[in-house]
C-alpha cells in the first residue's frame, strides 16, 4: 500500500504574525516558514504505518512554487520516501487543491491519504473533506487514533462531545488532530540523505484542474485588541467586583 | 431563489445551541430560512428547532442511517434538498467542520469558513492565523453559498417561534464505505464547554489529576463548565475535550476563570470573545494578565477554596 500525505508550506506556528498596515495581507517577509504541524503529524503517521509493515511507500504532496519543495525536502528528511510538487504560482484555495490532490490520488492509487485537519494560516479545514467528496471515498476527520486492519481502519476522531469512533474502508483520506503523535524529529544526516531521493514536478496545468470560483479576499485587519483590566489583592476584592458586575 | 438552509445539530437527544447561533446569522444574511433536522427518532428535536425565532419551516428527514452523524449519509440528503437555496450554513464545531466542506465539494463550491461577522449576503468577515487576522471575503453570488457559522461569534435566536415541521423520507441509502462505532464521553454532568455561560478553567499549575478535582469543585459551585489548558491536557491532567484554545474549543462565555494558566497565544485565541476574563496566577507576569479584565497575583490552591467559600 501507498499513503499520499499532504505538506503545507505555512509561517512557523511560533512567529507572531502581522497584517500589513495597508490591509492588503500578512507580512511574510524575512518570517520563518516551515510544515505546517498537523501535516507534520500526518506524515509521522504515515512513516510508523510503513515501519510497521503496514505500508510501503510513503509520498509527500505539496503545491506551490518552488519554494514549498524546502518543505518537500524535510518531508524526505523525516523519512518519506518522494515527494510531488504540484507547481503552481496561483494561491489556491481548498477546492481546487482537493481536486489536483484527486488528480494524483487517481496516478498514484494509494490505499491511504492522511493530511493535517487544517492548515494554521488559513484555518480552512476543508481540504480532506473535499478530496474525499470528490473522491465518493470515505473520510475520518480529526483522528487522533488509528487502527488498520487490513481492508478497514478504525478511527478514534476528537470531537465536540469526547472521542467517536469510526470504522472506514480503505482506502479513504485522513485528517489528523494534535495528539495522534509526536513527530520525529530530522537528523542531520537524513537531510543529506533526502537530497537524494526523488522530487518530481508536475505543472498545475498539466492537470486539468478547475480553479474558478474562488473565494476573494477584500481586506485584512488585525484583530480587535482586548484591554488589560485592573488588578484586585484577595479572593473577597475578586467575588466583590464579580457581585459588582453581576457575574456571580 | 434567496433562501437559507440550516443543517441542525443535535446529539439524538436535544438540539444543539449551535443550531440557535446559525439562525442569527441566517437571520443577519436576510434571507428566509429553513432548518433541517437529520437522525432516527427526531420528532422532538425537530419541534424545537420549529420553535427558533426566525425560522420559516423545519423538514425532517428521520431514517435509522442517519441516527450518528457521518458527513457522507448527511451530505447525501442536504445535497438532495439543495437546489432550493441559494445558502446553506452549519456551526463551525466539529459536526459542521467535518460535513460542510463536503457538502460544499459535491457542490462544486469553495466554503466560507468560521463567519464571524455578515457584511452582506455573500461578503463576511471571518478569523485567520488562529484569530491573529480578520478578512473581509466575498463569494461568488452566481453560485450556492456553502459556509460555518463560528459560533462563539454569534448569540443565540430567540426562542419565540412556531413553524411548520414537514417531515420527508432520506432520499439516499446508507454509506457502505463508513460505518459508525461508537462515542465516549470523558466528560460529567456539567454544562456543555462550549455553550456555558460560565467556565471555569485549570492549568498546568494544577500539577495533577487528582488536583483538579479543584477546578471541577469550584466550576460545581458556580454551576459552571470546567475547561483546560493545552499544557494541563498535554500532561493527563483531564480529558482533551476539556481542551480551550486554538486547537481546541474556542469559547465565549460570559464569564471566564483561569487558574493557574500563562496565557499562550494558542490558550488566548480560544478566549478572546469572553465577556469578562478573570485570571489567577502566582506569577505576577503571566502574559494572561494583558488581556485579562480582573487579575489577582496569588497562589490557586489558597484562592480557589477561599472562592469556594464565598460564592457556596
Amino acid at each position: 500500500m501507498k499513503i499520499l500525505v499532504g505538506i503545507k508550506r505555512v509561517v512557523d506556528y511560533n512567529v507572531r504574525i502581522r497584517v500589513k498596515s495597508d490591509g492588503s495581507g500578512i507580512d511574510t517577509d524575512g518570517v520563518k516558514m516551515s510544515i505546517n504541524p498537523f501535516d507534520e503529524i500526518a506524515l509521522e503517521e504515515a512513516l510508523r504505518i510503513r515501519e510497521a509493515g503496514n505500508a510501503e511507500e510513503v509520498i509527500v504532496v505539496s503545491l506551490g512554487g518552488n519554494e514549498c519543495q524546502q518543505q518537500l525536502r524535510t518531508g524526505l528528511a523525516m523519512g518519506a520516501d518522494r515527494a510531488i510538487q504540484i507547481d503552481t504560482d496561483e494561491p489556491l484555495q481548498p477546492l481546487a487543491i482537493a481536486g489536483a490532490f484527486l488528480k494524483i490520488v487517481e496516478k498514484e492509487q494509494p490505499g491511504l491519504v492522511i493530511l493535517g485537519k487544517q492548515a494554521i494560516d488559513g484555518d480552512n479545514s476543508q481540504t480532506g473533506q473535499m478530496l474525499a467528496a470528490l473522491w465518493d471515498r470515505p473520510q475520518a476527520t480529526f483522528a487522533s487514533e488509528l487502527v488498520l486492519n487490513g481492508e478497514t481502519a478504525t478511527v478514534t476522531r476528537e470531537v465536540d462531545a469526547g472521542l467517536e469512533t469510526i470504522e472506514v474502508d480503505l482506502p479513504a483520506v485522513i485528517t489528523v488532530d494534535l495528539r495522534l503523535n509526536v513527530p520525529r524529529f530530522v537528523k542531520l544526516p537524513d537531510i543529506m540523505k533526502a537530497k537524494r531521493k526523488p522530487l518530481d514536478v508536475i505543472a498545475l496545468s498539466d492537470l486539468g484542474v478547475t480553479t474558478d470560483n474562488q473565494l476573494k479576499t477584500n481586506s485584512y485587519a488585525p484583530p480587535p485588541v482586548r484591554q488589560k483590566g485592573i488588578m484586585v489583592e484577595d479572593a473577597a476584592q475578586l467575588v466583590a467586583e464579580l457581585k459588582t458586575r453581576g457575574l456571580v | 431563489m434567496s433562501r437559507t438552509l440550516i443543517i441542525a445539530e443535535h446529539d439524538g437527544q436535544t438540539l444543539n445551541p449551535s443550531t440557535w447561533k446559525c439562525a442569527t446569522c441566517a437571520t443577519a444574511i436576510g434571507n428566509e430560512v429553513d432548518v433541517v433536522v437529520l437522525g432516527s427518532g427526531i420528532a422532538s428535536i425537530a419541534s424545537d428547532a420549529a420553535t427558533i425565532s426566525g425560522v420559516n419551516k423545519v423538514i425532517a428527514i428521520d431514517a435509522d442511517h442517519l441516527k450518528n452523524p457521518l458527513a457522507v449519509n448527511d451530505a447525501a440528503e442536504v445535497v438532495a434538498i439543495a437546489d432550493n437555496y441559494s445558502h446553506i450554513l452549519g456551526p463551525s464545531t466539529t459536526f459542521g467542520r467535518d460535513l460542510m466542506p463536503y457538502i460544499a465539494a459535491k457542490l462544486g463550491v469553495n466554503q466560507v469558513t468560521d463567519i464571524s461577522e455578515v457584511e452582506g449576503p455573500y461578503q463576511f468577515k471571518r478569523p485567520i492565523y488562529a484569530g491573529n487576522a480578520i478578512i473581509d471575503v466575498s463569494a461568488p453570488d452566481n453560485l450556492t453559498l456553502v459556509a460555518t457559522v463560528r459560533v462563539a461569534s454569534w448569540k443565540a435566536a430567540g426562542s419565540d417561534g412556531s413553524s411548520e415541521v414537514e417531515n420527508r423520507d432520506a432520499s439516499a441509502a446508507a454509506s457502505s464505505h463508513t460505518r459508525f462505532v461508537g462515542v465516549k464521553s470523558g466528560g460529567g454532568e456539567r454544562p456543555d464547554l462550549q455553550t456555558a455561560a460560565k467556565v471555569v478553567s485549570g492549568g498546568r499549575a494544577l500539577g495533577s489529576k487528582e488536583n483538579f478535582e479543584l477546578v471541577y469543585s469550584l466550576a460545581d459551585v458556580m454551576g459552571a463548565g470546567a475547561g483546560a489548558s493545552r499544557a494541563a491536557v498535554d500532561a493527563g491532567y483531564c480529558p482533551n475535550e476539556m481542551q480551550v484554545g486554538q486547537t481546541g474549543k474556542i469559547i465565549s462565555p460570559d464569564l471566564y476563570m483561569a487558574f493557574g494558566i500563562s496565557g499562550a497565544i494558542q490558550h488566548i485565541t480560544g478566549i478572546k470573545d469572553a465577556g469578562t476574563i478573570v485570571a489567577v496566577n502566582k506569577d505576577g507576569e503571566a502574559p494572561i494578565f494583558e488581556i485579562a479584565d480582573i487579575g489577582l497575583v496569588g497562589d490557586l490552591f489558597t484562592v480557589i477554596p477561599e472562592l469556594k467559600a464565598l460564592l457556596a
